[in-house]
């Protein structure tokens, strides 16, 4: 009887072990309640349709919800990486929460790729790398076009968190290289009821141009909240703000709006030189095809996820097997030595100095024409 | 700053502070009645206009089965105690038919109407009809057994349910936020100030439900009697008043105001499943201003928040949050000077 007992634990434990061992473990933690669960949610949609085997190998998906808390975000971290002893974390959609999971990460010597674009101090992203594209390189298009437009003066209407202020001084610097001025800056939060006070404030410094930094449909809001003050000059949006919510919530108002966004979502309209057209039309047609929605940028970051993994994988296992240190480190390498690789939202190029990797041209400035977002030439 | 901007400005602050009245009324009447400070009143803000905005997308929103599924769980807990308490089936019978009858009506109602594409004014009342009765099964589910405990205990109850229904509301509303059609899309100009058909309707809203609670309050029996259940609740039982009875009914109110704040503010705003929390709050520093006890009191209260936020979103936009929070330390300061009196364990 001892014996056979024996035996059952001895046969299931080495089950458990060679599954283990065989398996790609993914830990992704995602804000899939909370304030940003908008994010979150489409991420989590497309990574459903995440690869079940790369080279081989069965990837299991760990996703965990940290509840938008920077907190949770830390604390499933921690799970991930002790008890699922998973080989890469992928997460999470709110810079907040990402931050708060990179110390926990790089000292598990674990990747972290992040699905916002966490800024950390110099020498500290080791094992952090983001889908994203960085604020800079977004406020670089946006200024490039607000020059064509022959625009002086710059308002600021933003978020007061951490998005508001990185593109705040993202913002900056690029408007003093181009000699442009930002003539006044104005704050608000996703549940105001009114941005009458800001935009009052706004009109009447009556600047060229006025930027609104907010994201999904809080973004709407406080552009009507200008047009309503009758402001008359031209509009632009961050690419937070690049989802059909825009429109739906803002009707008329946001007509003509400029946004700036990567290219994973206007696809079709992409020229056919561009090198990401193939990718984020196959992104999009998939996403509508699977949940029946128009997709958003973040559920192209869950794309470009599927991209990446299936380029490092093959490269680590050659190193080492899953579930080792080894194999973790493996896959850190292959990051910053995979080279020039296609996403869906544009050219991705992480080295080792560089862990953001998207250069200057991967921002696509949309114009709202008709309801609809049209790539401007 | 000119004269026509603190006109604009007045005229956005007293419009939001409308709003704030109402749930600082709402929560000045549940603290009073039943002792509980209700931190999830924006919540019923947040069902209100969602509601509505998820019939005009002609589908039939989740609150109709989280309705049920309240109004089923009340219907077990009417059993549990028919038999606990060996009633007859007759009154057991009632007293379920008197639980289930508006929850079951009103959800098939808008299962019905849902569907059909009626005009905005028609869907607003059956989202007002929706949300009401949340009041009562809430209250019931949540607070009704634990009536006689004591303020902190009913305190930590309301934060429970707060995270429960923001929570819920993400699983029927999803995400994203919506904007409900204006009622009315005029808008009158007089030199720099315009005053939208929204915000007229809104103040004006405002003011006939203040009239209305104070002639309810004042010539009614009931309302007498809910009155007579916060000045004493002992005292109002010996004389006859059902102080459960008397919490249902102050909590159906609540809910019914708070909906239709969500109705009011949906047109002017997006609203977001977690939006009801802030808004609920500022009534809540007004109901405060009130300390917690006198209706006149928490309207100025409301009216001054209202103006706060307008102006300091004016002059210091990245700290409004800030200085509206903040003016409750004074606010409590100032009562606490003026009356004195034991810590309530």
């Amino acid at each position: 009887m001892k014996f056979a007992r024996t035996l059952i634990a001895a046969a299931v434990s080495l089950a458990a072990s060679t599954a283990a061992l065989a398996d790609i473990n993914v830990g992704v933690v995602l804000s899939l309640t909370g304030p940003g669960s908008g994010l979150g949610i489409p991420m989590q949609k497309q990574l459903q349709l995440f690869p079940k085997e790369i080279a081989g190998e069965k990837v299991n998906l760990i996703v965990l919800d940290d509840a938008s808390d920077p907190g949770k975000g830390v604390s499933n971290t921690r799970r991930l990486v002790t008890e699922d002893k998973v080989d890469v974390i992928m997460g999470s959609c709110l810079t907040p929460v990402a931050a708060a999971m990179a110390p926990v990460a790089a000292e598990a010597k674990t990747v972290q790729i992040a699905g916002s674009p966490v800024g950390t101090p110099p020498g500290q992203d080791q094992w952090l790398f983001r889908l994203p594209q960085s604020n800079n390189v977004m406020a670089h298009a946006m200024v490039e076009h607000m020059k064509k437009q022959g625009i002086k003066t710059i308002g600021f209407l933003g978020y007061t968190d951490a998005y508001g202020e990185l593109w705040l001084k993202a913002l900056e610097p690029e408007a003093a290289k181009n000699g442009m001025k930002i003539v006044a800056v104005e704050r608000f939060a996703r549940s105001d009821t009114s941005v009458t006070p800001q935009a009052l404030k706004l009109t009447s410094a009556n600047p060229d141009a006025i930027v609104v930094v907010a994201s999904g449909s809080g973004a709407a809001m406080p552009q009507m909240g200008l047009v309503d003050r009758g402001y008359k000059g031209k509009l632009y949006q961050t690419h937070a703000a690049a989802t059909p919510d825009l429109v739906r919530i803002g009707g008329t108002k946001v007509e003509n709006t400029f946004v700036v966004s990567g290219p994973a979502v206007v696809g079709d309209q992409l020229p056919d030189s561009h090198p990401s057209k193939k990718a984020a039309v196959d992104f999009t047609t998939k996403y509508q095809k699977a949940f029946d929605a128009a997709p958003n940028q973040f559920a192209g970051h869950s794309y470009d996820f599927a991209i990446v993994m299936e380029k490092i994988v093959p490269m680590a296992l050659k190193k080492a097997k899953p579930g080792t240190p080894e194999f973790r480190a493996a896959l850190r390498d292959s990051l910053e030595t995979m080279g020039r690789t296609v996403f869906a939202h544009g050219v991705m190029n992480w080295t080792k100095d560089d862990h953001w990797g998207y250069t200057n041209e991967t921002g696509v400035m949309l114009k709202v024409v008709g309801g609809k977002f049209v790539v401007e030439k | 700053m000119d004269l026509s901007i603190a006109g604009i400005l007045a005229l956005d602050g007293l419009t939001n502070g409308a709003v704030y009245a109402l749930l600082a009324l709402a929560t000045v009447l549940l603290f009073a009645v039943t002792r509980v400070i209700f931190i999830p009143q924006g919540e019923f803000v947040a069902f209100g206009a969602l509601t509505l905005a998820i019939m005009q997308t002609g589908k039939v929103p989740g609150t109709v089965w989280f309705l049920l599924v309240l109004a089923g769980a009340a219907a077990i807990a009417d059993i549990y105690e028919g038999v606990a308490h060996k009633h007859s089936f007759a009154r057991l019978g009632k007293q379920l038919a008197h639980t289930l009858a508006v929850p079951v009506v009103v959800s098939l109602l808008a299962i019905w109407a849902a569907p059909k594409g009626f005009p905005l004014v028609v869907q607003a009342l059956v989202a007002l009809a929706l949300v009401t009765p949340f009041g009562t099964l809430i209250y019931r589910l949540a607070y009704e057994r634990l009536a006689s405990a004591s303020v902190l205990v009913l305190l930590i109850v309301s934060v429970g349910v707060h995270f429960a229904l923001v929570g819920l509301g993400l699983f029927f509303f999803g995400a994203e936020g919506f904007r409900n059609p204006s009622f009315w899309d005029a808008s009158f100009s007089a030199g720099a100030i315009t005053l939208t058909g929204q915000a007229l309707i809104i103040l004006l809203a405002s003011i006939a439900l203040i009239v209305l609670l104070w002639l309810y309050f004042e010539r009614t029996l009931s309302g007498k009697a809910l009155r007579a259940t916060a000045v004493n609740r002992l005292g109002a039982r010996l004389m006859g008043i059902s102080s459960n009875s008397a919490g249902r009914l102050a909590f159906t109110m609540a809910a019914f105001i708070g909906a239709l704040s969500g109705l009011l503010i949906g047109p002017t705003t997006t609203i977001f499943f977690d939006s009801g929390f802030i808004i609920g709050l500022k009534g809540f520093v007004a109901a405060v201003f009130a300390g917690l006890s006198s209706y006149p009191l928490a309207l100025v209260g409301a009216l001054l928040v209202g103006l706060l936020e307008s102006f300091s979103s004016f002059w210091a936009s990245a700290f409004k949050e800030v200085i509206v929070f903040s003016s409750i330390l004074p606010v409590l300061l100032w009562r606490s000077l003026r009356d004195p009196h034991g810590e309530e364990h």
